[in-house]
């Protein structure tokens, strides 16, 4: 496993700003420049550098400030976004991945296994991405086959046998629309996972870490506790699916994100959430290690809390917790 | 419309309730294009005596045709949709809703009842299909849970009939974790030892084919009803490739080991009566 995310030592012109990031990105592209000369000439330019910095950070915090959820689900999807396997690497690096689901195959868009987290073991499951482009193709861009969840189902079986949390990071597109998974009951292996998280036998935690796709997301999301990233997104159907549903276009996208209120602010709102987790300036991807300190944080919290509770009121909160979700009037 | 209906004050105009299918004495069969007499077609529950294609048909009828005679005790009927986000494409969710209740007559688009089956007491529900493609929302989500709670509490077996294209995107998140809240529901029934039959008809795809419609103790469909997590032009789009004939269809996942049975419409009764006796250590019902 590969940390790809960017450190402070490469240059800025790495992170792949977005477009709407594009005035910071030119900004960057100066004092990169500036230090460019600066190591030539011998020239101080250090203010000039300062003074840029700055301004950047500043342009960056206003930009920030006003994202819409369109450009929410950009950064969610950002190439660069940190994803399972850096965050397992920073927060348990002791980490055994186990593999397979014992009946047909092992899915590399699901990863999971054991590893302690600030010294308590935890059993870890997430979606996993590609960096590169082989890797993307691998690991089939983060969309599980039934196989996946099989493995995770396995897996949450293992956890509960030997009363181990389980914590799980949520980042796909969605589960597999193929003819294969189809063959197999991606159907059925979504089902199952649910069925079996509303009832193990020991604390569940999910955090949305970039994009919550559908079906395929919340098959490993059903949790005593939900934490999303501030810029991760959570909905029923990707913007552009709905969009090319709704509004007969893929191109309204960014109506279909805001309408479908997905960004963890607005979930958080409706209280679907139960804590949204600050990211770095510019995002998750600007400084993984300390996205990384803020997710172990909030784990820690959140699984002493439960640890508190006997296993039969965990369950019982969690069951009220399932059946407390919808918004209906009874007349 | 014609121009007379568009006159018409729509309270009057909706009067008719629109079916699914279209009024008539004469109905043509979708598959085999005979000429049905609509008197016999429905003695025949909707099933073409010609071809034995199964159409498709609405909640209520599917309940009826179901529980023994005046047996049917509506639950959770009291239920209506909400709007939480206010959600707003071409058109608002809100006037949506209003559209699709005049259309079918219903609040939502699952109709969840307590009955006898045979004499056995039995909880069933059904999924409307022409309420918003029967969608699964906030209401369908909690009238199901309501329903299976009531068949845990009194120990009645459960029996959902799937006709779905699966979440409501105008619910957005609301409507995803009624996959969640409605599986959840089926584990609690499943540790008491309830039985929870299970049948799909056409079509049963998405979130529900994802969450309630796999997780029967005995997953039954109708023949050549379409079931599927994605819909087949998502898949085209997806592999780029023309998908196999029979793809998705019931036989196709009796012969992927997704589904117990096929079972014919006008045998689901006896059928399923059947089951539920053996698992209760019965001898079989009497019809």
């Amino acid at each position: 496993m590969s940390v790809s995310a960017p450190t402070e030592h490469e240059s800025v012109m790495d992170l792949k700003f977005l477009d709407f990031e594009q005035p910071i990105a030119e900004l960057e592209a100066k004092i990169d420049e500036l230090r460019f000369v600066g190591n030539d000439s011998e020239v101080n330019i250090s203010e000039e550098v300062a003074r840029l910095k700055s301004k950047s950070e500043n342009l960056t915090r206003s930009i920030f400030a006003k994202l819409s959820a369109w450009q929410i689900a950009q950064l969610a999807r950002h190439p660069m976004r940190p994803y399972t396997a850096d965050y397992l690497q920073i927060l348990s690096p002791d980490f055994q991945e186990l593999h397979g689901d014992r009946m047909y195959a092992d899915d590399p868009a699901i990863i999971g296994g054991v590893g302690r987290l600030d010294g308590r073991s935890v059993m870890f499951i997430g979606h996993q991405k590609g960096r590169d482009t082989k890797e993307r193709v691998r690991r089939n861009y983060g969309m599980p086959k039934p196989e996946g969840y099989r493995k995770a189902q396995r897996l949450m079986r293992l956890a509960e046998k030997f009363s181990l949390p389980i914590v799980t990071f949520i980042d796909t597109p969605g589960a597999y629309p193929g003819v294969g998974a189809e063959e197999r009951g991606q159907s059925e292996a979504i089902a199952r996972s649910l069925y079996m998280m509303a009832r193990l036998r020991t604390p569940i935690i999910s955090v949305v870490i970039g994009e919550g796709g559908s079906g395929g997301a919340l098959a490993i999301g059903v949790s005593d506790r939900l934490l999303m990233l501030q810029y991760g997104v959570y909905s029923v159907i990707s913007p552009e699916g709905c969009a090319s549903i709704l509004w007969k276009s893929a191109e309204k996208a960014a109506e279909a994100a805001e309408a479908m209120r997905i960004t963890a602010d607005s979930l958080s709102k409706f209280k679907l959430v139960d804590e949204v987790l600050p990211e770095p300036l510019g995002a998750a991807h600007r400084d993984p290690a300390a996205t990384a300190e803020v997710i172990r944080g909030a784990l820690v919290r959140h699984l002493d809390a439960l640890g508190r509770l006997g296993i039969d009121e965990l369950l019982e909160q969690r069951r009220l917790r399932l059946a407390s979700f919808g918004d209906f009037k009874e007349a | 419309m014609s121009w007379f209906e568009k006159l018409m004050p729509s309270r009057i105009s909706t009067e008719k309730r629109t079916r699914s299918v279209p009024e008539g004495v004469w109905i043509k069969c979708p598959r085999c294009d005979a000429q049905l007499y609509r008197n016999e077609l429905e003695r025949n529950l909707m099933v073409c005596p010609k071809c034995d294609h199964h159409m498709r048909i609405g909640a209520r009828q599917r309940l009826e045709y179901f529980f023994d005679p005046d047996s049917i005790e509506e639950i959770a009927a009291n239920l209506e949709p909400q709007d939480p986000l206010k959600f707003r494409d071409s058109k608002r969710y809100r006037d949506r809703i209003v559209q699709a209740q005049k259309k079918t007559g219903e609040k939502d688009a699952l109709v969840a009842a307590s009955g006898s089956l045979m004499g056995r007491p039995v909880v069933a529900c059904a999924f409307e299909f022409s309420f918003m493609g029967g969608s699964m929302g906030s209401v369908v989500g909690e009238r199901f849970c309501r329903a299976a709670a009531h068949a845990a509490d009194h120990r009645k077996p459960l029996v959902a009939f799937s006709a779905s294209g699966g979440a409501r995107m105008q619910e957005a998140l609301f409507s995803l974790l009624q996959m969640a809240k409605t599986s959840a529901a089926l584990a609690l029934l499943g540790e008491l030892g309830v039985p929870y039959i299970s049948v799909m008809t056409d079509p049963t795809t998405g979130g529900v084919s994802a969450s309630l419609a796999m997780l029967g103790d005995v997953n039954i469909a109708e023949p050549r009803a379409l079931i599927g997590f994605a819909g087949p032009r998502v898949i085209e789009q997806t592999v780029r490739q023309k998908l196999p004939e029979g793809f998705q269809r019931s036989e196709f996942l009796l012969d992927h080991g997704a589904i117990d049975l096929i079972v014919d419409r006008r045998k689901l009764r006896d059928e399923i009566a059947d089951l539920i006796a053996k698992f209760e250590h019965k001898p079989k019902p009497a019809p």
